[in-house]
């Protein structure tokens, strides 16, 4: 049959016709268009309301920006320049302002030939959190991440160097004891590392420390609490927070999840009540009330007194997020971990909690944004941080009656950090993603 | 043969309290009751001994007192002849308003930034993004500060509102001035009010008083708005009645309106109501209602930065639902808009109420920044000015940390009955 067919029909095609190009709606630019801005009635309204709003914005940003006064020592004398250019004094920004008191934003009132210090420890971070934040770096360089802590506060206080090793030193002890109990008993082993090392830092640090500086004394010069502020003290405060609240909310999340009564109980009351209470009342309780509470005497740095407080703060919020994480865990994780034989403290560092945690990195990056913009409220109880100083730089005659060009740059800077935390948290997210989807 | 022999008969050995897992955790609870108990005790003995040496004992008779200071916002009558504990309450009120108003405006804002967000207009759904990252990643303090000096500083004097060319005008038809001192808007004063005095000519030829308000008349207004609003639902259970039984529905949209309005314009009517405009008299503005830059700046950048949050969580919600739900929809032959009411909606507003809730909850803890900016809330009258007139700081932190407890347990309390009310019901 197939052969007839070429004698009745006149003609066959035997090549493919080229592609013939889309009409010209459907293609390129005016396709985008189409579909993303014109869609329908609607979408066209949208859009045109909102490059109406986006052409006022950028019609009032965009010159105040380009004729931005840098060189100046006063607002009045910006304003003359702004002038002497013709305008008027609101047409220009002037960023002048973060020129002039740049050091005090950074560093609040460091001593100015110590300012390489901040600095350096800030480095020491960023290169020690590497290890932690990225897989490919060489695991050897997380004792380099476990010294960081104390060499940052060495550099950033300063004073003796003993006193940091004598601290550091309560750890290794408490590793020593775990390690050579536990082959006795692993509860008692545990009860020994944790209450060993606080015997040891509440009576044999200090004096060993003192004595070693008085035979070797290896030092820098020494820096006050209250000398701290802008940028530096924010971070610190943060920082602070962020390592020492990851491993409290994750005790405190699986105290609540326990299935011992007086543990969940304690667990679940202290989350409720530090929860409930908005962190500026707890800050004013760590400088009004701490006192009350301590044994008579002792007074201890105000910066120490808010990291502890925005510790226990941000750790009830971290174990509420955790604890959310291990709920979403099937329960077939534990079974198969009781199955396998693993007692509680291997099933939960082996099985539990690395899926756990998985679940839960964007709850605890947002928290830790959340700690990190909460540090500007110790701008109450008397500390400078960043918005400390923007009010006292504004309560100066120089600088009376500017606000944008301040308030501008310190939201900017907190923006960037908190925003690359969260972008961070998203790419670990997509990093750690088992399942195909 | 095997014979049952009894098991042998364990005598407890002390090992037993560590090594046995029956006993394990009773020892584990022992312990740690035996610890919290001594640092409770700790604390507690600090606290009394402290207390011992600075001679001062735990009493809350000080509420009693006079205050002696000043709030400028007070939503109950309040002077600084009254006690510390009406003193309290005004500030509890404050904190409430402004949570409340908040809540509200954060709610409005965030649906709407979220839902634009989903939008397919790209540019919309950038210029959201661009919102909603930015008010998320900045302290809320910043913008309240910013907010306030935006106020205080960059707003018109009440003076540039004066004489023959005025370098500042009221705006929305001479009803709305916006000022340094704040935000003037118009109120509604009623000529037959019952229970504030009549609005009575002054004798010197000057514009009589507007007329004023009361209480009652407000009561009155609302609850026959309340009630006519209960009688709209009521007309539409019946025609969702009668579509049940017959198939038809009945037109009723014009009598549910009707009943909505018709009442509460009646009342609204006989009591006289009459929009009273703030207008200068001397270097001020007076009459309407005065928005003070506390409130406003408070307000406005606790909604903002709520409704950023707010926003993120309508999205996932909305996005939460999956996407056959609303293609089954369309394939049942749905319009977009019954689609939303019916299927999607009820299905994302079971993903987003309960983080909403603990938003509100958020806002209503972070109104406590209102010290920031001079707002009278209960932070800075009775944790701060009584406090610190009294010395009290003990017993007045207390107070106040009880006081947002209190408030977050009956707000978890209220999401919790939701939660079981809404959750999926498994067989």
């Amino acid at each position: 049959m197939s052969d007839t067919h070429a004698q009745t029909v006149a003609y066959v095609r035997d090549t493919m016709l080229a592609e013939s190009a889309p009409p010209l709606a459907e293609k390129g630019a005016v396709k985008w268009f189409r579909e993303n801005l014109f869609s329908s009635p609607v979408n066209v309204l949208l859009t045109i309301v909102s490059l109406f709003v986006l052409f006022l914005v950028l019609r009032l940003v965009l010159p105040w920006l380009t004729n931005a006064v840098w060189d100046a020592n006063s607002l009045s004398e910006c304003r003359e320049i702004l002038a002497a250019k013709g305008l008027g004094s609101h047409d220009g920004a002037c960023l002048a302002v973060i020129k002039d008191r740049w050091h005090q934003l950074m560093f609040g009132f460091y001593p100015s030939h110590l300012y390489w210090r901040p600095v350096l420890a800030f480095v020491l971070f960023l290169v020690a959190i590497m290890p932690v934040l990225f897989s490919w770096v060489p695991r050897q360089a997380l004792y380099l991440t476990a010294a960081a802590p104390f060499l940052g506060y060495w550099l950033v206080w300063g004073g003796s160097i003993w006193g940091i090793v004598f601290v550091a030193l309560a750890i290794v002890i408490g590793y020593a004891v775990f390690r050579a109990l536990e082959g006795v008993n692993g509860i008692l082993a545990t009860v020994g590392a944790i209450l060993v090392p606080i015997i040891y830092l509440l009576y044999a640090a200090g004096p060993l420390a003192g004595q070693v500086n008085d035979i070797l004394p290896i030092g820098i010069e020494a820096v006050k609490s209250n000398q701290l502020g802008g940028f530096t003290l924010a971070i610190i405060i943060g920082l602070a927070g962020i390592v020492l609240s990851l491993p409290l909310g994750i005790l405190l999340a699986l105290g609540r999840q326990s299935d011992l009564f007086i543990i969940k109980t304690f667990s679940v009351i202290f989350i409720e009540v530090i929860r409930g209470v908005p962190l500026i009342v707890w800050l004013f309780t760590a400088s009004l009330l701490l006192n009350y509470f301590l044994p008579p005497g002792t007074n201890f740095d105000l910066v120490l007194r808010v990291i502890i407080m925005v510790t226990l703060f941000s750790a009830a919020y971290i174990a509420e997020v955790v604890r959310g994480g291990l709920a979403a865990l099937p329960t077939g994780q534990y079974e198969a971990a009781d199955a396998l034989g693993l007692d509680y403290p291997k099933s939960m560092r082996l099985i539990v909690l690395p899926q756990a945690l998985k679940i839960s990195i964007p709850g605890i990056v947002n928290t830790f944004i959340g700690l990190f913009k909460d540090t500007t409220l110790v701008v109450f109880i008397g500390l400078s941080d960043p918005i400390g100083f923007t009010n006292l730089i504004r309560a100066n005659t120089d600088w009376n009656g500017i606000y944008w060009e301040l308030f501008g740059f310190v939201g900017l800077v907190f923006f960037i950090l908190c925003f690359s935390m969260g972008r961070y948290s998203l790419w670990l997210e997509r990093q750690l993603q088992r399942e195909h989807r | 043969m095997s014979t049952l022999s009894e098991p042998p008969k364990a005598s407890f050995r002390l090992s037993q309290l560590i090594y046995d897992t029956r006993y394990r955790s009773l020892t584990i609870q022992v312990i740690a009751s035996i610890l919290i108990a001594l640092g409770l005790a700790w604390l507690i003995n600090n606290t009394i001994v402290n207390l011992d040496n600075l001679g001062k004992d735990i009493k809350f008779d000080f509420l009693g007192s006079q205050a002696g200071y000043d709030i400028n916002q007070r939503l109950i009558e309040y002077d600084s002849q009254d006690t510390h504990a009406r003193a309290a309450i005004v500030g509890i009120l404050n904190t409430l308003l402004v949570a409340f108003l908040g809540c509200i405006a954060a709610t409005i804002i965030g649906v709407t930034a979220g839902v634009l967000r989903l939008s397919k207009n790209w540019l919309i759904s950038k210029l959201m993004t661009v919102y909603v990252e930015g008010f998320r990643n900045v302290p809320l303090l910043l913008w309240i500060l910013l907010i306030f000096a935006l106020m205080t500083e960059g707003m018109p004097q009440p003076r540039d509102f004066r004489g023959d060319e005025p370098a500042a005008t009221m705006s929305l038809g001479d009803n709305v001035a916006v000022t340094n001192r704040g935000i003037y808007i118009p109120r509604i004063g009623f000529n037959n009010s019952i229970g504030a005095e009549a609005a009575e000519p002054v004798s010197d030829g000057e514009d009589t008083p507007p007329p004023g308000s009361s209480g009652v008349d407000w009561l009155l207004v609302l609850g026959v708005l309340f009630a006519s609003f209960f009688g709209q639902r009521y007309v539409k259970q019946r025609a969702d009645g009668i579509q049940e039984d017959t198939g038809l529905r009945p037109t009723t949209w014009y009598l549910r309106l009707g009943i909505l309005i018709i009442p509460t314009a009646i009342v609204m009517f006989v009591l006289g109501a009459q929009v009273v405009s703030p207008y200068l008299k001397g270097f001020n503005f007076t009459e309407g209602v005065h928005l003070r830059n506390s409130l406003i700046a408070l307000w406005f950048a606790l909604s903002l930065y709520t409704g950023a949050f707010i926003a993120e969580i309508v999205r996932s919600g909305i996005m939460a639902v999956s996407k056959g739900q609303s293609e089954a929809a369309f394939a049942l032959g749905m319009r977009p808009n019954w689609t939303m009411n019916l299927v999607i909606l009820p299905q994302a507003l079971r993903v987003i109420i309960p983080p909403l809730i603990s938003q509100y909850l958020n806002l209503t803890k972070n109104s406590s920044l209102a010290l920031a900016v001079g707002y009278m809330d209960v932070r800075s009258t009775l944790g701060g000015i009584t406090i610190n007139q009294t010395g009290r700081e003990l017993e007045g932190m207390l107070l106040l940390g009880l006081f947002y407890l209190v408030l977050s347990l009956l707000i978890s309390g209220v999401m919790n009955i939701y939660n079981n009310s809404v959750k999926l019901q498994e067989r």
